[in-house]
């Protein structure tokens, strides 16, 4: 991996929290490669200058998969450049931010199909089924 | 969504999916400053969650906490949780008034009787009854009533928690907080003019989720959202620690977005989320507008010495008050009085420009 495209600009517009960040992704990765470990990391609850956010997401920049999911308003989910690097982000229905995560792990769990709701689609296609015989 | 159904079902039932069930619970981790770590434990907690009663009383107070909730875009999370409770009194809200208004109230303590939330919002007026009433009820005798049968007290705003404006100098109505009047129940106090509406709902929610009343800070706060000083979590704290200050509100400083200490910013002293939950939903808070912290969320703010005087500023000239206060045999306050007087006798006389200082000292 290229250090260099990690290096951080510092200026004094700035709250130096990036380049931190960049570093705990970097702890974060080595730990899914170890244990497997999934880590999250909760964008709305750190002190980031305006601007500072969109630096740090150019920084992790865009991977090979986009994921835009409808459940209680609309989610995206986009794998960075670093694979198992995740960004998460949940809007509402007026499509205001409710919350921003940087999820590194194999995949986030709100994309996988949800037992509760494979058990749900099995009774409707059983139900339509049914009224197809009929 | 009646009593005895669990938020889970509720949410079933309006067909809200798994996956959408636990995208509310990570935001509402969020919400309530806990680790997402923790969004498997609180969909499990939240799952099983039922409907608590809220009795929400407004005492001395503009609605401006109530604004503050109830002005956020539908349906947020906050919006969400504030759907799973049961408000079964809120005078403001409520299509009912007067003597059905009244009997709401008492049926929903009868029936949650040690079980129900109380909400308060606005100080309570000592001096004379006749201050605020409500249907005929002094606010201390509906407070005292309420309160008996509360499983716990959240104090919204900072009138309901410290007296607030209403409290500030000379205090004309007698104003006390809550916690003056009831000793014996849990009391939460969620200061802030308004207090920020997450903090409202992460409250509830983690009433929800656990059951219990959060860890609080020697004020009676939740430590989860006013465990850190403004100052600390602020993005102009680096400019602080390197000294770099805006000195005037249209300065260089002002425009590179340099810390606003020396004009007049409290929040080194203030302990609130603003920094990070920030307002609006999410969009900025005021240090980041470019005003300084008023510091809303701390006891007695309003009589803090000027909004904008740096916290460490003395009051005045120190030497030349206390001359005055030594030669007019008077209080210091009288004499800062005569000096702000003299002042702007010597200002008009030399047409000088006022300043905010100026201004806000008075006469």
């Amino acid at each position: 991996m290229d250090t260099e495209l990690l290096k951080v600009e510092s200026g004094e517009d700035l709250t130096h929290n990036v380049q931190p960040l960049l570093h705990e992704i970097r702890h974060a990765l080595v730990k899914l490669l170890d244990d497997g470990g999934n880590t999250v990391i909760d964008l709305r609850s750190l002190p980031l200058a305006p601007g500072e956010e969109q630096k740090l997401l150019d920084k992790l920049g865009q991977g090979e998969v986009y994921a835009r999911l409808h459940a209680l308003g609309p989610s995206e989910i986009v794998e960075t450049r670093y694979p198992g690097v995740w960004v998460v982000v949940h809007f509402n229905y007026d499509n205001e931010v409710i919350g921003k995560f940087i999820e590194v792990c194999d995949m986030p769990r709100l994309l996988c199909s949800q037992q509760e709701d494979i058990r749900q689609g099995l009774e409707q296609l059983q139900t339509q089924l049914v009224w197809c015989n009929e | 969504m009646s009593k005895d159904e669990t938020l889970g079902e509720a949410l079933r039932r309006q067909g809200i999916s798994r996956r959408g069930f636990l995208k509310f619970c990570a935001a509402t981790a969020s919400l309530m400053a806990l680790p997402p770590g923790m969004v498997p434990a609180i969909a499990a907690a939240l799952e099983k969650a039922r409907r608590p009663s809220v009795i929400w009383l407004s005492f001395q107070e503009c609605t401006g906490c109530t604004e503050s909730l109830t002005r956020s875009h539908s349906p947020t999370v906050e919006g969400l949780i504030f759907d799973t409770i049961s408000l079964d009194y809120h005078h403001t809200l409520q299509a009912a008034s007067g003597t059905a208004a009244e009997a709401a109230r008492e049926a929903a303590m009868e029936e949650n009787y040690g079980k129900y939330i109380l909400v308060v919002d606005g100080s309570i007026p000592l001096g004379n009854p006749g201050f605020s009433t409500i249907a005929g009820i002094s606010n201390k005798n509906m407070l005292l009533d309420t309160a008996k049968g509360a499983a716990a007290i959240i104090s919204v705003g900072t009138c309901a928690a410290y007296g607030g404006i209403p409290h500030a100098k000379p205090n004309p109505t007698g104003a006390v907080p809550v916690s003056e009047l009831i000793k014996d129940k849990p009391i939460i106090n969620i200061p802030g003019c308004p207090p920020i509406p997450v903090v409202i709902t992460g409250v509830l929610a983690h009433f929800l989720t656990f059951g219990t009343i959060p860890e609080l800070d020697e004020l009676g706060r939740p430590m989860a959202f006013y465990g850190n000083s403004i100052h600390d979590r602020c993005y102009r704290r680096p400019f602080y620690d390197k000294g770099l200050f805006a000195e005037t509100f249209d300065d260089e400083g002002a425009k590179k977005g340099w810390c606003l200490y020396k004009l007049g910013c409290k929040g080194p002293t203030t302990y609130n989320a603003c920094a990070t939950t920030k307002w609006n939903e999410g969009t900025s808070f005021p240090i980041e507008a470019g005003h300084p912290c008023l510091g809303c969320s701390q006891p007695d703010f309003w009589d803090g010495g000027g909004f904008y005087k740096a916290l460490s500023m003395p009051t005045e000239d120190i030497t030349r008050t206390a001359v005055y206060a030594v030669g007019a045999g008077a209080a210091a306050g009288v004499a800062l009085g005569a000096l702000n007087r003299a002042k702007k006798k010597r200002i008009e006389k030399a047409h000088e420009k006022v300043t905010i200082n100026d201004l806000e000292k008075g006469d």
